[in-house]
């Protein structure tokens, strides 16, 4: 029997993509995880961080930590929520020595999906098989924030039938950045419209990335441009047989 | 007194007090890798070329000589006061000018000179640098202003890199007004990233090892 | 656009629209970033991560024990016969020059470049009063020319090209037009060479400023820098007080990383170490040497312990050619000198959060300029720090309510579970899936405002899903898988 994991499974997920949540689900538990999904969760409190709300961002933060203080492990199919968890809530939490000793027990249990496949149960063949050529997005806070680089890499290189084509601006962000990508439309529509030239010079049918946030960017770029491209969660790479 | 009232403003924003002694500084990191002399040349001239400098490991002093007299040929030439140079007998050669002591009539015969001779205090084998102390011997303008720059190096002073030099002279303040380091020609990339040579001071750079 | 907003400024959208800017900007930063990935990589210069962590922490020493380091400098500056002087302002600044320059009957001043001067606009206040000042650099001689300021810290023109420079030393030298750049860096060449000889003063910046040598130090690839600290009888080194570091032996690691991290090179071609005007016996050299060190707002970014590190500066511009954002609006966007992530960390600082509140806003906070930055500024904290500022700044001037509402509501909704859960129900039951499935093009106009409106103009809009997880969930639970 795998370890119990409890699913963060994200607000964007829970209310825009939850195929993403469900492959997830279903991964974890293909390779013998224990899983449950405590309901009472919401979001980790970034878009409020990010957008200077220090105090909201703070109160939902600490509805975030009740309701994962008792999990072993938290898996989250985002790198940037997780990190938000591991790591911007010490900042959140300065002044209030006992949240923070919280948010530090919770943080240290807080586990970006892949790196739960590659570093915590160590498996890399899931069984999974995909008949695709896909080119993989670096998400800027798993990259850099959690160090999240050949993990996901290496996964793809295990599903049946995928060939993984790396593009030339794979690290270069995608434009999202939260509520970046309204306030400052037209940049954002700029970078992502980069980034999507940079996708299709791949020639891959597939994106795949860890962060649906990304992949949304991503995904409404190329629909946008009626580009025949579609964007896959590596947890929903990982599902497919 | 701006001075007063800025370094009160300073020592308010940081929480101290005046006269108070800072804490322990990190430790100075130069770590000097152990490079025998041969590869240090070897390297130094390979630094140099791959910035377009022109090289030549010279055996003896004749052979200094002869670079430099054919390069000098038919050419307007100031020379540094630099023993090294009087000991290969350039400044012999007919066409060289050189012991000048005085900071104007310098300036002019370099701003009319097409090649300008010096020596080196040190070299650095591992960018191709060099080194040149300001001193009675080495002024600053020989090297810079003539389109042209030619230096002489002693072997022996070509060093393996910054950490040598900085633990020889861990404060050349104490010997100099200025010291100077000269990597490769003078250049630009200010226009569309175009690489251009000998924007202000020498296209040019030759390094005669001896 | 209200002053207060933290949105785009309209601004932004000429430069975006820009194809050949686009290009020219994003190819010269390209370039930039590909030449540093190679002189940083793991087999050329191991030792990286150790040099960053060491500037690092000399930069925080140096910074965090300040006034004795500028006590120390002045000491060693005026035992080697230079002067130190303190000024706040950059009138301050032009005052003391234009006061030296008149005691000794100077007229024509050379300058090589210094983002310092450029920050209090030493030019303009010199030219006000009759006294020229020509810029050596061969970018900032080109800008100086076109009355623009630089677009990058490192490669300030790196917007124009050959053709915009051919009609600037047509109008402005009244030379033929010349498109070959080797010409037209001839032509500069032979111009600035004549103001160097003739010139009284020169006034350089300082890259680094050594507390026991009493030095400045100046890296630069023309030769500008040092015909300008070398031919003139006076020089002038104007420095900002932050640029100090406390040993001499601290240089070979910032020296390391300063040339690799701005243009690949490890080493730029001049490296000058200035301690101090000619000394007996030395043949050449100015005769008088001074050092103003400048203050301008720097002793209240000190005052704050975490942004103090934003002071560790010592501008490479390797952020700015890794910003994805720099890369698209590029460096005439921005409201001050300083542009890029690191202008959009010091500029609120110095001119207050709320000048232009937008500016910490202006980041996907992607993380790309604390992965390059030499000496580890955490960019990307600073500017949450910022916003959160900005907000905070914002309540106190009643500005910016309906936004704060917002997250209020938000806030309580998600300690809500329930009601969460009822609000994603009938978002869902707005877009229904029904005719159209797939993401949206557009909506109806009555919701094409704000957010909406935003994400709309660029990208198509995922549906919220009909069914969300936990529903999925607990008909999963309840099936018993
Ligand atoms: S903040 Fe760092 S990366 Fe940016 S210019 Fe300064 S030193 Fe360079």
């Amino acid at each position: 029997m795998g370890p119990r994991v409890a699913l963060f499974v994200t607000c964007i997920v829970d209310q825009l993509f939850p195929r993403v949540g469900l492959a997830m689900a279903d991964v974890l538990e293909r390779i013998g995880c224990e899983v449950d999904f405590p309901e009472a969760q919401t979001c980790c409190g970034q878009p409020a961080f990010n957008s200077g709300y220090r105090a909201e961002a703070r109160d939902v933060a600490r509805h975030f930590l009740s309701v994962f203080e008792q999990a072993e492990y938290i898996v989250v199919p985002s790198g940037s929520c997780t990190s938000m968890i591991s790591h911007h809530y010490a900042e959140l939490f300065r002044k209030e020595p006992e949240w923070l000793d919280r948010a530090r027990a919770v943080g240290s249990r807080v586990v970006e999906f892949s790196t739960f496949l590659t570093e915590v149960v160590k498996v890399e063949d899931v069984g999974a098989r995909l008949d695709a050529v896909v080119t993989y997005h670096d998400s800027c806070h798993a990259l850099r924030e959690l160090s999240v680089k050949s993990g996901p890499r290496r996964l793809l290189g295990r599903v049946r039938g995928l060939t993984l084509k790396e593009m030339d601006r794979a690290e270069e962000c995608c434009g999202f950045g939260g509520t970046f990508s309204v306030k400052f439309a037209e940049t954002s529509g700029g970078m992502v419209r980069t980034k999507v030239d940079s996708i299709l010079r791949t020639g891959a049918e597939i994106v795949v990335s860890i962060d649906s946030s990304c992949l949304m960017q991503l995904q409404g770029a190329l629909a946008r441009a009626n580009a025949p491209v579609r964007t896959m969660h590596l947890a929903e790479v990982l599902a497919s047989r | 007194m701006p001075r007063e009232k800025i370094l009160h403003k300073v020592r308010t924003a940081l929480g101290r007090s005046s006269g108070q002694p800072p804490a322990a500084p990190p430790p100075v990191r130069l770590r000097i890798p152990d490079v025998p002399l041969d590869a240090r040349i070897e390297s130094f001239i390979c630094a140099l070329n791959k910035l377009n400098g022109k090289t030549c490991v010279a055996h003896s002093p004749q052979e200094v000589l002869d670079y430099a007299a054919q390069l000098c040929e038919g050419k307007r030439v100031v020379a540094s006061n630099s023993p090294v140079l009087r000991e290969c007998g350039i400044v012999e050669l007919p066409n060289v000018r050189s012991n000048y002591t005085d900071a104007d009539k310098l300036r002019e015969a370099c701003a009319a000179a097409d090649i300008g001779i010096t020596s080196a205090d040190y070299a650095l084998g591992d960018t191709g640098s060099l080194v040149i102390i300001a001193s009675p011997r080495e002024a600053r303008l020989i090297s810079l202003l003539p389109p042209v720059h030619l230096a002489i190096v002693p072997r022996s002073r070509i060093l393996t890199g910054l950490d040598e030099l900085f633990t020889l002279l861990p404060n050349p303040a104490e010997q100099t007004s200025s010291m100077v380091l000269i990597t490769g020609p003078s250049r630009t990339a200010d226009i569309e990233q175009i690489l251009v040579r000998g924007v202000h001071g020498p296209r040019e750079i030759h390094v005669v090892v001896l | 656009m209200s002053k207060a907003a933290t949105t785009e400024p309209s601004k932004f959208r000429q430069t975006l629209e820009d194809a050949n800017l686009q290009l020219a900007v994003y190819t010269a930063t390209g370039r930039l970033m590909e030449k540093r990935r190679e002189a940083v990589a793991a087999d050329v210069l191991p030792e990286y991560q150790e040099l960053r962590t060491q500037a690092h922490e000399i930069k925080k020493h140096t910074l965090d024990n300040l006034d004795y380091y500028l006590e120390l400098f002045e000491e060693h500056v005026t035992a080697h016969g230079g002067k130190v002087v303190y000024c706040k302002d950059g009138s301050e600044v032009a005052d003391f020059v234009l006061r030296l320059a008149k005691e000794r009957g100077a007229r024509l001043i050379v300058k090589s470049k210094s983002m310092t001067t450029e920050e209090i606009d030493l030019n303009e206040r010199l030219a006000h009063h009759q006294l020229e000042s020509v810029e050596t650099d061969l970018g900032e001689y080109i800008l100086q020319l076109a009355h623009q300021r630089p677009y990058h810290i490192v490669a300030p023109a790196l917007h124009l090209t050959r053709y915009d420079v051919a009609n600037i030393f047509t109008e402005k030298l009244g030379v033929e037009n010349e498109t070959v750049i080797e010409k037209q860096t001839m032509i500069a060449r032979g111009v600035l060479r004549q103001k160097f000889l003739q010139a009284d003063i020169g006034i350089s910046g300082a890259n680094f400023l050594v507390a026991d040598s009493g030095a400045v130090v100046i890296v630069e690839n023309e030769g500008n820098a040092r015909l300008t600290t070398s031919a003139p009888r006076i020089h002038i080194a104007v420095a900002g007080m932050e640029k100090m570091i406390a040993r001499a032996q601290d240089l070979p690691v910032f020296l390391k990383l300063l040339g690799r991290s701005a243009t690949g090179q490890p080493l730029t071609v001049y490296t000058s170490f200035l301690s101090g005007p000619r000394r007996e016996g030395e043949v050449d050299g100015p005769e008088e040497f001074y050092v103003v060190l400048l203050d301008n707002g720097r002793t209240r970014l000190l005052a704050d312990r975490e942004k103090r590190q934003s002071l560790y500066c010592i501008r490479c511009g390797a952020c700015l050619n890794h910003c994805p954002v720099y890369r698209k609006v590029g460096g005439h966007n921005y409201p001050w000198v300083y542009s890029g992530p690191i202008g959009a960390v010091i500029t609120p600082q110095y001119m207050g959060v709320g000048k232009d509140p937008w500016l910490p806003f202006a980041s996907s906070l992607c993380g790309a300029c604390y992965e390059v930055c030499p000496v580890k500024i955490n960019i990307p904290k600073l500017l949450l720090d910022l916003r959160s500022e900005v907000t905070k700044f914002k309540a106190k001037e009643r500005g910016g309510w309906a936004e704060r509402m917002v997250f209020r509501l938000w806030a309580w909704v998600m300690r809500h579970p329930r009601i969460y859960e009822m609000m994603g129900s009938m978002a869902a039951a707005f877009f229904p899936e029904g005719e159209k499935p797939g993401w949206l093009r557009s909506v109806p106009s009555f919701m094409n405002i704000g957010p909406l409106k935003g994400w709309l103009s660029q990208r198509d809009l995922p549906r919220p899903a009909s069914k969300s997880f936990r529903q999925h969930w607990r008909s999963r639970r309840k099936g018993g898988r």
